[in-house]
């Protein structure tokens, strides 16, 4: 689950981490209230799960309340990446000595958290990891041990930052307590800054969260934002599918998500595309496919469906009588394909014998067909 | 055949639950020799004939155990796998799906300087075909030959074994190690078992796109891998960003991408297939 930058910076604050003053604002007013009681320049950053708000014209300075109004009421409503903005964070704007990176991150193949640092900060950091590498430095950390003090002032000296060795430690060492604390999958500061007064501060900050431990942080579960994701992810996710919105016309239903994608790629192979990934899991009951088939067939760029089961725990049969209880209740508008192998395959193929389904003894042919009824990519 | 065989005495923890109970009497049906379980606060009872213990030491001290099978809710796995390493029992294949990444990395580095193999977590399980099943896959798919299989996925590795078995190749032992971004053995752990296993003449290995698993398969097998060994790449199609259905199914910045995969396979030699029919034909193929 994304963060974010207040929520990331409130979570870097209880952490030890410092970040400059600052409030969200919903509206100009509220943006022109903060800057008053800031009584400062300050900086207005749209509050939208996307990266790039800078080039976007989503970050901007004021000098005055009166000007935080104006860029305010500007970035509020902005359409950054196709989604709206709909709050802001007013925060005190720093003079900026130097500019450096500070990020934590599962490295999968060492299966372990690994801290990046580099002095070239403020900038897209994968661009950087791409042309690079040798400026950002890397520090595995003992998953036991944690990450020490004098392990974060060895970090500083290699990567070479300048300003007060200890300052920039205790902000390693607080990031790498909030990632642990929170169960992040990453935690960033980009740019961590020097200020000419000689401070550091975290000028922007990212978080995103494990949606795997989100359960002993109900605190933090109750920050996702259900408004900015895909009403049909929210009602799938409540019916416990993984489900994926795509940009296609074929809904693509199947057990596994090893076999959902495989099929995802099948209807790209053929000229299709689809709209959208739906696992409904091993050992589903006819109910489950019913729901499966309310969600997919409600989005509507759906022209057809696509369902693809092998039978393993999860009994073909089941399925059928799921895709049978939506064709009764008049829910089917669409052309069905299916391709249904392993377990009750014979008595799936009898249940589902001259109902309109359009049945395909492989994957390939199943794909084949519903591109033909849909029509392929334009 | 690697890792089990009929002769495996396995121990099942969270055998009293609803999946775990399910899945032991597919075990026992399929003629796995498991010989207890656990499960905190039910010890003393009885499940499908078998003594339930209260904590894996007990169990230990009863059963002499080859192998643990984990049925255990997220919030609780890492801490059963651990509990199964620390009373020396020397295979653990972990089931549970949605275990905190964060869990698995400390549960991982422990498990493996207690000496103990960690499958998993959120993977289907071991089967050596014919032989043991220690996992939740269906085993009548699976028909004895000569090929060993290696997945991220569950489902479409039933249906590559499927395949297999259809066309007369059959398969030793299938491994599926698990879709989430931290498992306890990867592809190349099980590789130089493969290679020295005399009953397994090919190898299939099923990725997909996330994290770099395939790549470091490939770079091993280049080097050391004296059997011919067919790819097949999962989610080719699939969107930066997303993640699509097994937590570890992302493609992150320029990590995990299908493009860096089929590249590390191709300068490995190692022939990809495009679908799970043509797995077959590339398998006959490289036997010749």
């Amino acid at each position: 689950m994304n963060l974010h930058e207040y929520q990331a910076k409130e979570i870097l604050a209880r952490y030890g981490v410092p970040v400059p003053p600052g409030k969200v604002a919903y509206t100009p007013d509220e943006a022109k209230r903060i800057a008053e009681e800031l009584g400062k320049r300050v900086v207005i950053k749209a509050q939208v799960h996307v990266g790039g708000r800078g080039k976007a014209g989503g970050v901007k300075l004021a000098d005055t309340p009166q000007e935080a109004y104006e860029k305010a009421q500007a970035i509020l409503g902005m359409n950054i990446k196709g989604l709206t903005v709909k709050k802001v964070l007013v925060a005190e704007a720093v003079d900026i000595a130097k500019e450096y990176y500070a990020g934590l991150i599962l490295d999968r193949s060492q299966k372990k958290v690994v801290l990046m640092l580099s002095k070239e900060g403020g900038v897209d950091i994968e661009e950087v990891a791409a042309e690079r590498p040798e400026a950002i430095h890397k520090f595995w950390i003992d998953p036991h041990k944690g990450f020490r003090a004098f392990e974060a002032r060895e970090m500083v000296k290699r990567a070479g930052l300048e300003g007060h060795l200890n300052k920039l430690a205790q902000v390693l060492v607080a990031l790498w307590r909030a990632y642990e604390g929170v169960d992040a999958s990453i935690a960033e500061i980009n740019p961590l800054v020097v200020t000419t007064e000689g401070q550091v501060v975290a000028a922007d900050a990212k978080i995103v969260l494990d949606d795997n431990a989100l359960f002993r942080h109900p605190d933090l579960a109750e920050l996702r934002e259900i408004e900015a994701e895909h009403p049909l992810e929210v009602e799938a996710s409540n019916y416990g599918f993984a489900y994926v919105k795509l940009q296609g016309n074929i809904g693509v239903i199947g057990n596994g998500a090893g076999l959902v994608m495989y099929t995802l790629d099948l209807v790209n192979r053929v000229g299709g595309r689809p709209a959208n990934f739906l696992d409904i899991g091993g050992g589903a009951k006819a109910e489950v496919v019913y729901n499966a088939l309310k969600v997919v067939l409600k989005d509507p760029e759906v022209k057809g469906v696509f369902i693809n089961i092998f039978g393993g725990i999860t009994r073909a049969d089941e399925v059928a009588k799921g895709v049978i209880r939506a064709l009764e209740e008049g829910l089917l508008s669409k052309p069905v394909v299916m391709r249904v192998a392993g377990t009750a395959e014979e008595e799936a193929k009898r249940l589902l014998e001259g109902k309109p389904i359009y049945m395909y003894p492989t994957s390939m042919e199943a794909a084949k067909a519903i591109v033909a009824m849909v029509g392929g990519a334009a | 055949m690697i890792l089990i065989h009929r002769e495996t005495r396995v121990l099942v923890q969270g055998i009293t639950g609803r999946e775990g109970q399910f899945h032991t009497q597919q075990m026992l049906d399929y003629g796995t020799r498991v010989v207890a379980g656990v499960t905190p606060g039910k010890g003393g009872t009885e499940v499908l004939g078998l003594p339930v213990y209260d904590t894996v030491r007990e169990a230990v001290a009863q059963h002499p155990v080859d192998a643990s099978i984990i049925f255990v809710p997220a919030p609780a796995a890492a801490d059963a796998a651990l509990e199964a390493a620390h009373a020396g029992i020397p295979l653990i294949v972990l089931i549970t799906e949605g275990i905190p990444t964060l869990d698995m990395v400390k549960a991982v580095a422990e498990i493996k300087a207690l000496g103990s193999r960690l499958i998993g977590g959120n993977c289907p399980g071991i089967i050596s075909a014919e032989e043991s099943k220690i996992g939740i896959m269906p085993g009548h798919v699976f028909k004895r030959g000569k090929v060993g299989l290696i997945s991220r996925s569950g489902t479409l590795t039933y249906e590559a074994a499927a395949a297999l078995s259809q066309a007369g190749l059959g398969t030793t032992t299938t491994v599926g190690i698990g879709g989430d971004p931290v498992i306890g053995t990867t592809f190349k752990d099980l590789l130089p078992l493969f290679n020295e296993d005399p009953e397994t003449e090919a190898v299939v290995l099923i990725g997909e796109i996330g994290g770099s698993d395939e790549e470091e398969a490939a770079a091993w097998i280049r080097e050391n891998m004296k059997k011919p060994v067919v790819g097949f790449i999962g989610g080719r199609s699939a969107p930066k960003g997303k993640r699509m259905g097994h937590a570890g199914a992302i493609i992150m910045g320029n990590v995990g991408t299908p493009e860096s995969k089929l590249k590390a396979f191709a300068e490995a030699g190692i022939p990809v297939a495009d679908t799970i029919d043509e797995i077959v034909e590339l398998v006959k193929k490289a036997l010749g």
